[in-house]
């Protein structure tokens, strides 16, 4: 069972209830569990849009998208059910933020979704949880079996008469493109995980071709308490823009790696010296990915920077799912930049060409430069490659491969440089196998 | 939808509201290149090729998903855009084979067209790449994996075109691959010696027509030649009623010209690029080793080869000798429903007006005396092929158009699809198109009548049918005389259309092939025809009483064009042992084997002429093949009727016939595909006749436009450009239905089988055998 | 009582699969977990269990071969009874999740995909599983074992075998 860390710096709104027992409905009312609900009960919908909307929450997806906003999107007046669509499809490498609330406190999620339920006129909400987290599922299952047992779900909610609101869970079963909100709905209607046109957007013409609203689990689960403590409340935590607190899920060369919840805003630099304790085995800091293998890379200089959206945007990188991934100066980027790339390459759903070509051709070139067979024209071609994937690919996992491929180019091309000359790290980590013969002959017309 | 304007590079265009911006664009003739967008398919925005550059959109989007708004500001080639088109190529030739030199699709390749247009040429993919062996799917479809671009034209035309949904994609990322129905562990099942995946299909072929690469190729045209050695020539297909126009891609050979494929990939002609298994693919039978190239005489027993003019003369005179020995009752004439209308015509002319009897009759597939009789004094009330797809509301009373009429099929399932046409379905059996019906009303078997009386009643499909203001009827062969004109009279205000089996088997009704019926159903005794011909105003043989009365020994002779009665009647061959038997066909059939003299001739691919499909469409068909030692059966026709001492003059009005009109010395040389018949439109045109040669079919088309009603109507230049245009038998003094024996022998042809030419196509049978392992193999899977 | 005549299921998961086909607003979507449960029960999704699954949703069997073939949990081959999925994603390689790969290839004798001659392990290499504080991370079957080092795999793989170890289902 992962392992729960704290710091003195963090806030903890959304983990407030991690490590006591939450999980246990009876724990979970005793610590103001379903008391956000009925508040919202009594106060309809305005008010709870209007109070997200206060609280500054942005999507905890990795877009940030406003969430007060995406609500009041979904038309008031629908010929077709509404529903609510939660994603805790969690794949983005360096992310497990969403593992632990369902771990620790799945019916703040399920709470959550009733509340967006009620926000938008929805009686159905979909739990969606990758399907890796099967002991994860059951304990979200056992959650909303409790909470129908209670009356919390089902019909009459709360013995309110003709408030009804029912939650269904599922799993998806290994794909990483699921994560993206048209891909889910598409797995969650039990198809390939082959994302949608849009327009029209899932407010508009969603699940079963009914508005829905589709939030992140942490989004989501950020809900019960944002109406208990009220939106400015919320919003006055983080930054500016920026509100509340987040869930920073800190891996890789640090002394103490764990999920801390801190204010958003939050100095990359102390995360990473203070929070989590500093680089492993006192050695130097070389990069930071600091929101999920899809950011661009930041160099060692780079991290003096707060943790929310907007800042890192300004930093040329991205807060994305808050997966904060340290490397210490072992790490060579050829490999690191070659085994995010092969992420991207397996899991592209293939659907359009820039992104099924593009991952692949990608993938095979950083394995034949990783085993030693490159060129120097490789490295342009890399760059060439991904800068043709950028902005041109169906959904946005093209961009996702994309981003930190030129990251890694442009910010370390002269360890790509050398690395042809032959300077390689003592102890590769990576034993991928390039590709057939010809691949050590190396690229070039 | 009202009118938006829009710039696109610097131009002022306007569209529909809600138009896709890349068929505005079409329209104003900017073409925006693609892969995956394909008309009347759903969008899928996965090929990236239309990206264009909107004025406030961020990225560049995609023209193929982005409608039309009032005010858009669009570039289409920038180099920015451009630079992605080329990226995408490079990408997409990255991993592809580059066998273009092999590829069946060169030349006609959308990859190659954009390739050489974006000069994504050079190279920089230093890796391996992901071969694959190609698979053989069925026996009519293949696919190489490495040339697939993954447009996803191939599944959509399956499942959503077509309804059959036999092509998928399995895996992901760049290890996606279109997967058939079939997978290879199930394939292997029974032994079959395949251990790929299988189709288990309609085998139509669309996939393979739709691939804008070399991917799905055919099994009957892979590897066999290259697009430009071929010539091109627009025809219409022989086998089912519905008469879908197709091309044909022939090449000389030493004798003759074989055709090589057939598709309609121009999308010219009322079938768009539809065309089903048989339109496709079975065209082989004339490229068959067993077709007859050489006339046979029966000598001491034997069909023997002789001279066309040993032949020709043994047979005129034979045929004279015994018309005038034992009276023109005596003699009867069987035609076909694959022949051209103007041999229709001819045929019966030469029996009426030379032999002189009303002995004459075809195969009947539908009732088409019937249904004239019941449209009768009615306007505009039949049905064309087009109407169908545009009709907002069509009743199906029968038939199965699926196995049957699959043009009509097609065209049923686009018109609910895109335009949302209600279809009301009343069968005997489930019929496939059960599946797109709003209401389906379960017929007994033999109880249409009994349906048609329901449809006064208060039931919910009876009332949701009279409801319908814009009715299209379309009628299986099952109803007839009676129960016919009934269901028409329940609709005066529908355009209805009878189905029935064969190229041309309307036209051989039209024409008049009938014992009591002149041309345009009119009748024997008091007609324009009949005051023309000075035929017997009694009614002939039909031909069922024709081998009645050959086996009372009463048929002294029996004149067969393009026809195997004796397969399809199940007639004893003893029957005939008394009949002086002339059989006019391509291969010798069960008929022609009892024959005193074969004549080889052409199929309606090798000539020029008419034909009109079960709606009443009127078609040109263009000579394409061609084999040595065959003749038209009209030129057989003509030629028989001078050497049996007939006027020719009189059967085919040839020549200068009246002074002063210029003739052109030249014949008319065919058109090429998707072409007008330009000589000919030209010769028209000017006024000059392109007709000096008795074997010119045309020759007889003036006495058909002046004799058959209906006909009447048929413009010439629509008819030589190539366009069908609808007909109409229209009303006059027709002949009386009154308890008429309506002979209606349905074909009960399947999408794989087409009458006796079914055993001369090897692909036809090689696909039933694929399907019926496939079929088994199910069987033994449950 | 399933609704299908003769299930290839177990009674429970033919009846967990009745109710499963009821829950949604659309049948469809019951697909992927009724692969997943069929894999667990099976061992694989195999083409008995397509036949079955597609029957009970009305679907082709060619559509669900679609949908099957996206997903990368689900497999048409069997794999071993303890599954050992070595996540060697960013976080979990450089905690040393090649190395743990390495180890568990040596230690089981196996590669990539591979299975034991005695069926009771497979071992394959994953994409980030959503454990990368605790990296490097391993799931079998179900089960996550967090923080590994080659040692305390050998643990967990001798717990296995000797039929301690957990086996979430
Ligand atoms: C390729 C891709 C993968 C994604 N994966 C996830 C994921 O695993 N979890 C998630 O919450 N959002 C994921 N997203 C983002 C979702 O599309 C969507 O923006 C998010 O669920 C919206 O919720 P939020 O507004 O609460 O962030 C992904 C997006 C893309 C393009
Ligand atoms: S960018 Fe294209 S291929 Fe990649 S995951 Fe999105 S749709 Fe699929
Ligand atoms: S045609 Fe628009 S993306 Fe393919």
């Amino acid at each position: 069972m992962p392992q729960l860390v704290s710091h003195p710096d963090e806030v903890k709104v959304v983990s407030r209830r991690f490590g006591q027992g939450a999980a246990e409905i009876d724990k979970y009312i005793e610590l103001d569990g379903y008391k956000a609900v009925q508040m919202g009960i009594e106060q309809g919908p305005e008010w709870i849009v209007n109070t997200m909307k206060a609280s500054g929450l942005r999507g905890r997806g990795g877009a940030g998208f406003p969430t007060g906003m995406k609500w009041s999107f979904v038309p008031k007046t629908s010929d077709k059910p509404k529903y609510v669509l939660v994603n805790g499809d969690e794949s983005e490498p360096g992310t497990c933020k969403d593992h632990v609330i369902f771990l620790h406190d799945p019916h703040a999620v399920i709470e959550g979704t009733m509340i967006a339920g009620l926000a938008i006129g929805a009686k159905m909400g979909f739990i969606y949880l990758r399907g890796e987290y099967r002991y994860l599922l059951k304990i979200v299952e056992k959650a909303v079996a409790d909470a129908y047992a209670k009356g919390f779900l089902g019909k009459n909610i709360f013995g309110k008469q003709g408030v009804d609101f029912d939650i269904i869970t599922q799993t998806g079963a290994g794909a990483y493109e699921v994560g993206e909100e048209s891909a889910l709905m598409e797995s969650l209607e039990g198809k390939r995980g082959v994302p949608r046109i849009k327009p029209p957007f899932p407010a508009v013409v969603g699940l079963y071709g009914g508005p829905t609203v589709i939030n992140n689990a942490e989004t989501i689960a950020n809900a019960p308490h944002i109406l208990l403590m009220g939106g400015e409340a919320y919003a006055k935590l983080g930054s500016e823009r920026n509100g509340g607190t987040r869930l920073f899920g800190i891996s890789g060369h640090v002394e103490r790696p764990g999920v801390y919840e801190l204010p958003m805003g939050y100095s990359l630099r102390k995360a990473i010296y203070e929070v989590a304790g500093g680089i492993k085995d006192g050695k130097k800091l070389k990069a930071v990915v600091p929101g999920g293998s899809s950011c661009p890379v930041l160099k060692a200089d780079e991290i003096d920077c707060g943790l929310d959206f907007d800042q890192m945007a300004k930093a040329g990188t991205m807060l994305g799912s808050g997966g904060i991934v340290v490397l210490d100066e072992s790490v060579s980027m050829v490999e690191f930049a070659l085994r995010t790339i092969a992420f991207y390459q397996h899991e592209s759903c293939g659907w359009c060409i820039p992104c099924r070509e593009g991952t692949d051709w990608l993938k095979k070139t950083l394995t034949r430069f990783h085993a030693g067979g490159g060129n120097k024209k490789d490295i342009d071609n890399i760059q060439y490659l991904a800068e043709n994937m950028m902005g041109r690919t169906f959904c946005p996992l093209g961009d996702a491969a994309a981003m930190p491929t030129l990251g890694f180019i442009k910010k370390f091309r002269s360890e790509f440089e050398e690395y042809l000359e032959g300077v390689r790290v003592e102890h590769p980590l990576i034993h991928i196998k390039p590709v057939g013969e010809l691949a050590m002959a190396g690229a070039g017309h | 939808m009202p009118d938006v304007t829009l710039t696109v590079d610097g131009r002022k265009i306007t569209a529909p509201a809600g138009t896709l911006l890349i068929e505005a664009c079409k329209s104003a003739g900017l073409e925006i290149p693609a892969f995956c967008y394909y008309p009347g398919l759903s969008l899928q925005a996965a090929c990236r090729m239309c990206v264009v550059r909107i004025e406030k959109v961020p990225k560049l989007a995609t023209a193929c998903t982005t409608t039309v708004s009032e005010g858009m500001v669009v570039q289409t080639e920038t180099p920015e855009i451009q630079q992605a088109r080329k990226a995408t190529l490079q990408l997409l030739l990255g991993n592809h084979p580059l066998d273009c030199p092999v590829c069946d699709a060169g030349g006609e390749c959308e990859l190659q067209d954009m390739t050489f247009k974006y000069g994504a040429a050079d190279s920089f993919y230093a890796e391996p790449k992901n071969h694959r062996e190609e698979q053989k799917w069925s026996p009519v479809v293949y696919f190489d994996r490495p040339r697939c671009i993954l447009c996803y034209r191939c599944v959509r035309m399956c499942g959503e075109g077509m309804d059959v949904f036999a092509l998928g994609i399995q895996n992901r990322g760049s290890s996606s691959v279109i997967a058939p129905n079939v997978p290879s562990q199930l394939a292997g099942l029974l032994n079959s010696g395949e251990d790929q995946a299988q189709l288990d299909c309609e085998q139509c072929g669309m996939c393979i027509d739709a691939c804008p690469v070399g991917a799905l190729t055919s099994g009957t045209y892979r590897y066999k030649t290259r697009p430009w050695e071929m010539n091109h020539v627009a025809t219409v297909c022989t086998h089912c009623g519905d008469g879908c126009k197709t091309t044909l891609g022939v090449r000389s050979v030493t004798d003759g010209s074989e055709i090589m494929r057939a598709d309609n990939r121009d999308k010219s002609g009322m079938n768009g690029d539809f065309l089903c298994n048989k339109g496709r693919y079975a065209f082989d039978f004339a490229n068959s080793t067993d077709r007859l190239t050489a006339p046979l005489v029966r000598k001491d027993g034997k069909l023997t080869p002789v001279s066309w003019e040993e032949a020709l003369n043994f047979a005129g005179k034979r045929l004279r000798e015994l018309r005038d020995q034992r009276g023109p009752e005596s003699i009867g004439v069987i035609g076909s429903n694959r022949t051209t209308n103007e041999e229709n015509y001819l045929l019966q002319k030469f029996a009426r007006t030379a032999i002189g009897t009303n002995n004459i009759d075809h195969h009947r597939t539908a009732d088409y005396v019937g249904f004239a009789a019941a449209l009768a004094g009615r306007v505009d009330a039949t049905a064309s092929q087009r109407d169908v797809l545009s009709a907002p509301a069509i009743l199906l009373v029968g038939g199965d158009p699926t196995q049957q009429a699959p043009l009509t099929a097609w065209n049923i399932r686009s018109a609910v699809r895109l335009n949302r046409t209600r279809l009301y379905v009343a069968n005997h059996q489930d019929i496939k198109l059960k599946r797109q019906a709003k209401a389906f009303a379960q017929v007994a078997e033999f109880g249409y009548g009994a349906f048609i009386d329901s449809l006064a009643g208060s039931e919910a499909f009876a009332t949701a049918v009279r409801a319908e203001e814009k009715l299209v009827v379309l009628i299986g062969n099952e109803l007839r005389g009676a129960d016919l004109a009934k269901l028409i009279a329940v609709f005066p205000a529908a355009k209805v259309a009878l189905l029935a089996d064969y190229a041309n088997s309307r036209g051989a009704a039209d024409m008049g092939l009938l014992p009591d019926a002149l041309p345009g159903y009119q009748a024997l005794g008091s007609s324009a025809v009949a005051a023309e011909y000075d035929a017997p105003a009694a009614p002939g043989k039909n031909l069922v009483e024709m081998f009645d009365a050959a086996a009372a020994g009463q048929l002294a002779a029996l004149y067969v064009v393009g026809s195997n009665p004796v397969t399809r009647y199940n007639v004893d061959p003893a029957t005939l042992k008394a009949t002086f038997l002339i059989v006019q066909d391509m291969f010798l059939t069960e008929t022609a084997i009892l024959a005193d003299v074969v004549f080889p001739s052409s199929n309606l691919y090798e000539k020029a002429g008419s034909v009109t499909n079960h709606y009443g469409d009127l078609q040109l068909v263009s000579k394409a093949g061609d084999r040595a030692g065959v003749r038209s059966d009209f030129e057989l026709i003509v030629r028989l009727a001078d050497k049996f001492g007939h006027d020719v003059k009189q059967l085919v009005p040839f020549g200068k016939r009246q002074a002063g009109i210029r003739a052109d010395m030249g014949q008319t040389r065919g058109a090429q595909a998707g072409e007008a018949d330009r000589h000919a439109v030209w010769l028209t045109a000017n006024s000059m006749e392109p007709k000096l040669s008795p074997f010119d079919p045309f020759a007889i088309l003036d006495e058909i436009q002046r004799l058959v009603p209906g006909y009447d109507k048929l413009l010439r230049l629509q008819l030589l450009s190539g366009n069908d245009q609808h007909l109409a038998p229209a009303a006059g003094s027709l002949v009386q239905i009154a308890n008429r024996n309506d002979l209606v022998l349905p074909s009960n042809d399947t999408l794989f089988t087409s009458g006796s030419l079914t055993a001369y196509s090897p692909m036809l049978q090689d696909v039933q055998r694929h399907e019926s392992r496939e079929v088994a193999d199910r069987l033994a899977a449950d | 009582m399933s609704t299908i005549a003769s299930s290839i299921f177990t009674p429970d998961t033919a009846a967990r699969f009745d109710k499963l086909a009821t829950i949604y607003p659309l049948k469809r979507s019951a697909l992927i977990p009724m692969l997943l449960y069929a894999q667990d029960e099976i061992g694989f999704v195999s083409d008995a269990a397509v036949a079955e699954i597609s029957q009970r949703l009305d679907l082709l069997e060619l559509d669900v071969r679609n949908v099957l073939s996206y997903y990368s949990m689900l497999r048409t081959v069997p794999a071993g009874k303890y599954n050992v999925q070595v996540c060697t994603n960013i976080s979990c390689m450089l905690r040393g999740g090649y190395e743990l790969l390495d180890h568990c290839k040596n230690k089981l004798g196996i590669g990539h995909k591979g299975v034991t001659p005695d069926g009771l392990f497979s071992l394959e290499e994953v994409e980030c599983i959503g454990a990368c504080c605790w990296a490097p991370a391993v799931q079998v079957n179900y089960d996550f074992h967090d923080d590994l080092t080659p040692a305390k795999m050998d643990a967990v793989l001798a717990d296995y075998a000797a039929g301690r170890g957990k086996d979430v289902k």
